[in-house]
């Protein structure tokens, strides 16, 4: 692996950058890995990644039945924040944000970390008390959260309209000022090339077709569009086929699968300076640093794997957005996608074994599991390697569905993750 | 948007007249002290979230109202069928 520096950038200058090396291999799939990684989005090869330095398995083979990070990795709208309420949230998110400082000098990829502050508008009286008791509880877990008066966020940013008589007024607003956005091709990217340099293959289009048990249970290994790939731990990071994955294990999960869609704008100067988001109209929006605006707009309402989604949930999203930010009204939008998110009854994340010896899993993330990625990753690899959680993911277990033990972010939490 | 076929209107009409109510022919336990954890969990949270063949629950609520079943293709979107509510699973 070619190191990344200001020299090697300058000495590379000076033939035109046409001689850059292969990042990472192509590789193909050995007969037998020590770990094997379903899933090759952020989440997956960050856990790939994590093997190989923190915990010491290098022999780690990540199967990707497309091509890395074009899931949900590449489809997400980059935000990352930590703001939950309740405490084993916010400590998991905010493990990963924690991760997120110096993942650039760490994976010597730059990941256009940037904390420009996640803010979260309050339109009404059960907006502002919601928010407030978020910021009070975050505070709490020492994350960083703030209150912000209409004038405030105004400053903060300026394109919002709190005119009194606007049609979704602004009561003012919390402010997290270590969120932000990412570059989320960058992340994949990054760990694949830092997790292929420790040792790791990553293998592209060998789509997992079977999981192979025996006599006690336990896993042995995968069948594969490319063969049959043997290993006694295997780990599933495959977001909305999560549920057909686990289907082949004989295991039933709480999950549904839905399209979430997302959108940018024809690229403009920067105008928008941080990440705002109003759960109450169900919108938000970012500027990326190409110049595109990027809105987050909401799921179907209806399971599918189609990986798009109806327009009337867009017209919804920009029909609020040209309320709140009335100056982006003549903007055209250039693309709209959509990606297929699992989602858990409590909208809390499921990480950790499952009943299947030697299976463990990592999805039911919904509409928010980009900002986790680094400490997703981290905690799927410290699940696999000693074969019990750590505790930041111990109550995000699977038997909470059946003792009662939920982590209920869908009622109280911000829900346009 | 998808178009959905409602069986008492016998109508084709856009899917914003119509609200998705989940997974079909889910039946509550009719004795519900005598459920284990394990039925309640399977009964309360467990879904099948097919790649392909789905059965789920439609209402026409800017319609008729009136709850009914339908089969559709996942990957598609494309509905198969569908039938009134109390009618056999198709």
């Amino acid at each position: 692996m070619t190191r990344f520096s200001a020299f090697s950038l300058f000495a590379k200058a000076l033939s035109g950058h046409q001689d850059w090396p292969e990042q990472w291999p192509d590789a193909a799939p050995k007969p037998a890995y020590d770990a094997i990684i379903v899933g090759g989005g952020g989440h997956g090869l960050g856990a790939a990644y994590y093997l190989a330095k923190k915990y010491g398995i290098t022999n780690v083979a990540v199967l990707e039945k497309g091509w890395i990070g074009g899931g949900n990795t590449g489809r997400n709208t980059t935000i990352i924040r930590s703001n939950y309420l309740y405490d084993e949230s916010a400590h998991l998110y905010d493990h990963a944000v924690k991760l997120w400082d110096g993942l650039s000098q760490e994976l010597n990829y730059n990941i256009m970390y940037s904390k420009r502050g996640v803010m979260m508008l309050a339109h009404n009286v059960h907006d502002v008390q919601s928010l407030q008791r978020h910021i009070n509880a975050n505070r709490l877990n020492g994350v960083d959260n703030e209150w912000l008066t209409p004038e405030q966020a105004k400053a903060y940013c300026p394109p919002l309209n709190i005119a009194p008589d606007a049609r979704h007024p602004v009561l003012g607003a919390a402010l997290q000022r270590r969120g932000g956005t990412a570059r989320h091709d960058s992340v994949a990217w990054g760990y694949a090339r830092a997790a292929a340099a420790l040792g790791v293959d990553i293998i592209q289009n060998c789509a997992v077709t079977g999981i192979r048990r025996g006599a006690d249970g336990a896993v042995e290994g995968v069948e594969t569009t490319r063969g049959y790939i043997a290993s006694k731990r295997v780990g599933v990071s495959a977001a909305g086929n999560s549920s057909v994955i686990m289907q082949m294990a004989d295991l039933d999960f709480p999950l549904e699968s839905y399209p979430l869609q997302a959108l940018v704008s024809e690229p403009i100067k920067p105008t928008f300076p941080c990440v705002v988001m109003s759960n109450t109209v169900h919108a938000y929006m970012s500027q990326s640093d190409k110049g595109e605006l990027v809105i987050g707009a909401g799921t179907d309402q209806y399971v599918s794997y189609s990986q798009r989604g109806a327009l009337h949930i867009v017209e919804h999203t920009l029909a609020a957005i040209c309320e709140i930010f009335p100056i982006y009204r003549r903007m055209r939008m250039l693309r709209t996608w959509g990606g297929i998110v699992d989602v858990t009854p409590d909208r809390s994340p499921i990480l950790g074994k499952t009943p299947v010896k030697g299976l463990y899993v990592n999805c039911g993330w919904g509409t928010g599991g980009f900002k986790a990625t680094p400490g997703a990753g981290d905690l799927l690899a410290y699940t696999m390697a000693k074969d019990e959680p750590h505790k930041i993911n111990a109550p995000f277990n699977l038997d909470r569905f059946r003792n009662g033990r939920l982590i209920d972010e869908a009622a109280a939490a911000a829900v346009a993750h | 948007m998808i178009l959905i076929h409602c069986p008492y209107c016998d109508e084709k009409r856009p899917e914003i007249e119509f609200v998705n109510a989940g997974q079909a022919h889910i039946s509550r336990p009719l004795d519900p002290s005598s459920q284990t954890d394990e039925e309640w969990e399977a009964y309360l949270f467990i879904r099948a979230n097919p790649r392909g063949r789905h059965h789920e629950r439609w209402r026409h609520v800017y319609g008729c109202g009136r709850f009914f079943n339908a089969v559709r293709d996942t990957v598609t979107d494309k509905f198969e069928t569908t039938y009134k509510a109390g009618e056999p699973r198709r």
